[in-house]
């Protein structure tokens, strides 16, 4: 059984669609990734995962069981981390815990054991007394996440859930995403960030306009829609664009520099070094940045 | 997709109560001040400078004092006011600014069961207003003990009806309710009163459920 399924689900406001037939299956245990530009169609999926959005056509399950009649299972099982701060401002730390496992009906024992193992887990337990209004952003995030995970879920959601943080935040966030893995937890992420899919995915899709353009794990994508090694040219000359073409090689024309992928033979790479290198060049593997901006493009959405 | 599915609401909206309860328990002292206070600065104003003017009131073949008259209207005023305020200003802060309904919706509440308990929780607002305002217009004779203790549930469920409806209800039918459970006595009949405070809730219980629905479910 897969732990979600997408079969053909579309999402339409009126005359827009924001996801437009989309199939896809995340299994037991895996961590997935869900990219794409700002209104790729990314929160409205999730949102039909919850069953906050109704779907328009097709058929969302998750743990097997569709998600327009069963939803209070579904929601039972699984947490989300949304992308908005959707904390009490008004209450402490523990009280959001404490009273958030309510509405899942939990056993008064079991609430409070949960919640001490989670604030510890997070690195929250000296906090618990403060009111979320005074946390810096970081903790507030932490202590979301540690909400969404109050019901022991066998899913996690996480919508972008490391946008806005600083870098020792981040660092803290992920090893304690990987910690969750290490664990076999199944979780979903969405982020603009390609290093941190590229570090904590196994698998991923990357959809633009309702649409999925590709799905794989991260190293294939790489290989696949990039290259292994990416060589960046700036102020290229009319000689070097000669050179490229002859040699064939895969590009990308940006003006004032060229972007070349190889396939981390060497050759192509000391000959650009010997021959074309006056001003700068820049040597290094490719990534799924790269493999981002080639199917989404490079124009800004706004 | 939009429509209110009465199947959805079971007992698990007191869990939504309770959320408003606790984090009102934090804030008490500022929201507490009001309903104690604004009897006594009625009562105050018009005691002092209307009764001169009006003297005493024949109500439900009844002569009484302006000040005895008019109290219950006050009790009436400070239940719709409460429950009135909870479910708009208040529900809309939760909504809007909190994002709180977004955070309640991933669990296994149902949108259904999130608002019933936004309204229970106003009508419990209003309730405990209506029983701070006792606690000063009984000591001073102008609401009769124990029958005015019956304002306390008659809140309740005017403050339901109040929550769900907002403005639409025209404060009549519970000033009429309120002043018969005060001083014993009223003119119109409190049956009909109490049917019309019922049917206002239902119905716009029911309409307040699908336009939140509406609003909510993108």
């Amino acid at each position: 059984m897969h732990v979600i399924e997408a079969r053909n689900v579309v999402k339409r406001f009126g005359e827009f669609t924001a996801v437009d037939g989309v199939s896809f299956t995340v299994e037991s245990g895996e961590f997935f990734g869900l990219l794409g530009p700002n209104g790729a169609g990314k929160t409205s999926a999730i949102r039909m995962m919850y069953g906050f959005s109704p779907v328009t056509s097709g058929q969302m399950l998750i743990f097997g069981l569709d998600i327009h009649s069963d939803w209070r299972t579904i929601r039972s099982r699984l947490g989300i981390c949304q992308q908005e701060n959707t904390l009490d401002p008004d209450l402490t730390v523990e009280q959001n815990l404490l009273l958030y496992a309510r509405y899942y009906e939990m056993e008064r024992s079991i609430i409070r054991e949960r919640a001490e193992e989670l604030l510890s887990f997070f690195a929250l337990s000296n906090k618990r007394k403060a009111k979320v209004a005074e946390l810096s952003g970081g903790l507030a995030r932490r202590l979301q996440l540690a909400r969404a995970m109050i019901a022991d879920p066998e899913l996690l959601i996480l919508d972008e859930p490391t946008t806005g943080l600083d870098p020792q935040s981040r660092h803290q966030l992920w090893d304690r995403l990987a910690e969750l893995k290490k664990r076999g937890l199944t979780m979903l992420l969405t982020t603009h960030y390609m290093d941190e899919a590229e570090s904590l995915c196994d698998r991923l899709l990357i959809m633009d306009r309702g649409r999925i353009l590709a799905q794989g794990r991260p190293r294939d994508l790489i290989t696949e829609h990039a290259a292994n090694s990416v060589i960046e040219i700036q102020g290229p000359d009319g000689d070097l664009r000669e050179f490229i073409r002859q040699r064939g090689s895969r590009h990308e024309d940006l003006g004032g520099r060229i972007i070349v992928y190889t396939e981390a033979d060497g050759a192509l790479e000391s000959d650009v070094r010997e021959s074309f290198c006056s001003e700068s060049c820049l040597f290094r593997p490719g990534n799924l940045e790269d493999v981002f901006l080639r199917l989404t493009g490079r124009e800004l959405r706004e | 997709m939009n429509r209110v599915e009465l199947a959805a609401i079971t007992l698990r909206f007191r869990h939504v109560w309770m959320r408003n309860l606790v984090t009102y328990r934090r804030i008490w002292r500022i929201n507490f001040l009001v309903p104690l206070l604004e009897p006594a600065f009625y009562i105050l104003a018009f005691g002092l400078g209307f009764s001169g003017l009006i003297g005493g009131v024949d109500y439900a073949g009844r002569h009484m004092a302006y000040i005895q008259f008019m109290a219950p209207a006050l009790v009436a005023t400070a239940c719709m006011w409460n429950a009135f305020f909870e479910t708009t200003y208040a529900s809309f802060v939760r909504m809007y600014y909190q994002n709180t309904f977004d955070g309640i919706l991933a669990t296994p509440v149902s949108l259904e069961e999130m608002i019933i308990a936004e309204i229970v929780w106003a009508a419990s607002k209003a309730a405990a207003a209506v029983t701070v305002m006792l606690t000063v217009l009984i000591p001073l004779g102008y609401a009769a003990f124990p029958g005015a203790l019956m304002c306390i549930p008659l809140a309740f469920g005017a403050g339901l009806a109040f929550g769900a409806i907002g403005m639409f209800f025209t404060g009549y039918h519970l000033v009429e309710l309120t002043r018969f459970f005060c001083i014993g006595a009223m003119e119109s009949n409190p049956v009909f009163n109490l049917i019309y405070l019922v049917v206002f809730t239902v119905v716009f219980g029911y309409l307040g459920l699908w336009a939140m629905k509406r609003r909510l479910i993108k």
